[in-house]
């Protein structure tokens, strides 16, 4: 049997999803029998050229993590699209944009000044911000531009299918490649996880009617055991997230944040949610709602933590 | 902009505001063009994800119109909006966008002439605004 051709690239990302694609343990001895890694700049020493020199569509896969944020991740998303069959948005990066995308708050200019002049940990008296080119005694350099708004892959390129997670569970990731190795793949476009529901669906807790007089933060108080989360005042972003992740984080007392992304259907996570939380605030005073949601210090960075680059206003209006 | 007709879409609730646009037409009321009325069965049926897609797509502002609280057709739509709004609206200022962009008014089956009232007010209030630069970037 001719074995299959795997390739992993990460643009903008924190590596979590490669060491995602090792978490699935014994089970990468199994997909090394049926597949070569060609290329993953992450675990092996290829160069870029030599995926140019591979002829088109000669990778079976490739399983891109990270957003699209430089000039860079949007040029390797584009070779990589051109030469595998398949194109797998792996991890929420690559599928809604994730924590790189919540940079779309904000535009190339304000992140540079913050991160390079404001930031108090920076000693950059001089106020030097990155170039794409410059000149040196020995010639020019270029570096990658860097994008004033974050984009997902599917914004880029055609995109088969998608993991979701930051990063996927084990069990999402070996779903995903049990269904390349074995050929039985879902119609394009799927989102690939073991559950169509939302987290609520998944998790254990006991739940009860939602009304909500107070909203905490996780730091504010100890949450029973048992209950719902949501019930509780914490802001457990379950009922709009798609399950498959087994609802660990409620089960460690943790509310969900919603990783896994809007369940089936669904295209803006973030107004989903804000209709399902605002719909259960035990209230009808215009003047004690306004005190309750105050409770909410950054409603747009929680309700669209792992899905601004994929949301419908999909960055802010910098004035 | 001195000519600026900006584009407005109403969310009418099926029962109230809706009936309160009918009669203001029925009655011959004069009221502003620019009021695009979509009808929807309660205003608690208006997800923030039709006032995203609105402002997303090029409205110049949203007004959300439904029955008075305690009237509700369905009992408790219109309170779920009530809690909403709100909450859409401080989300959507760290988005860039004016609290006005976004407006809920009651509208009853008998206030056609509140309803060319409304109208009339938010198409000005969104005139002094200016136009809304929301559509996404390319």
């Amino acid at each position: 049997m001719v074995k299959l051709k795997i390739a992993l690239y990460w643009a903008a990302s924190c590596g979590g999803c490669d060491i995602a694609t090792l978490a699935i343990g014994d089970k990468i001895l199994k997909l090394t029998e049926v597949a070569d890694i060609v290329f993953w700049p992450v675990g092996i020493d290829f160069k870029y050229a030599d995926v140019e020199k591979m002829p088109d569509k000669s990778i079976d896969a490739c399983l891109f993590n990270g957003a699209i944020r430089t000039s860079e991740n949007e040029h390797i998303a584009k070779l990589l699209r051109a030469k595998s069959k398949l194109m797998i948005a792996y991890g929420s990066c690559s599928y809604e944009g994730c924590i790189p995308g919540l940079s779309n708050f904000y535009d190339r200019k304000t992140t540079f000044e913050r991160v390079y002049i404001e930031n108090p940990t920076t000693d950059n008296p001089k106020k030097i911000l990155p170039q794409t080119k410059v000149k040196v005694p020995e010639g020019e350099l270029e570096i990658p531009e860097f994008y004033d708004t974050v984009k997902t892959l599917a914004q880029i390129v055609d995109v088969d299918y998608f993991v979701p997670g930051c990063p996927p569970e084990e069990k999402t990731t070996w779903l995903a490649l049990e269904a390349l190795i074995t050929g039985k793949l879902p119609p394009k476009g799927a989102v690939i996880s073991h559950s169509v529901k939302a987290v609520c669906d998944e998790c254990p807790r006991k739940k009860e009617e939602k009304k909500i007089k107070k909203f905490y933060r996780p730091y504010e108080i100890v949450p029973d055991p048992e209950r719902c989360l949501l019930e509780q005042g914490l802001l457990c972003y379950g009922v709009a997230t798609r399950g498959g992740c087994g609802a660990l984080c409620p089960q460690a007392n943790m509310p969900c944040t919603g990783c896994y992304g809007p369940v089936e259907g669904v295209i803006d996570q973030g107004a989903h949610f804000l209709s399902a939380l605002a719909s259960i605030i035990d209230s009808n005073e215009p003047e004690e709602i306004q005190r309750i949601i105050d409770d909410i210090p950054d409603p747009a960075g929680t309700f669209y933590r792992y899905s601004l680059p994929d949301s419908l206003l999909r960055r802010a209006k910098i004035r | 902009m001195d000519n600026f007709e900006p584009k407005i879409v109403a969310f009418c609730c099926n029962w109230c505001s809706y009936a309160g646009a009918d009669l203001a037409g029925t009655s011959r009321i004069q009221y502003s063009p620019n009021i695009r009325i979509i009808r929807v069965m309660c205003s608690g049926r208006v997800s923030p994800l039709f006032v995203l897609k609105a402002l997303s797509i090029g409205a110049d502002g949203v007004l959300i119109l439904g029955c008075h609280p305690g009237d509700c057709h369905y009992i408790e739509g219109n309170y779920k909006t009530l809690r909403r709004i709100p909450l859409l609206k401080k989300m959507l200022k760290q988005f860039g966008v004016e609290e006005e962009r976004l407006r809920l008014e009651w509208v009853s089956a008998s206030e056609g002439a509140k309803f060319a009232e409304v109208a009339n007010n938010y198409t000005q209030a969104i005139k002094n605004l200016g136009p809304s630069s929301l559509a996404p970037s390319k």
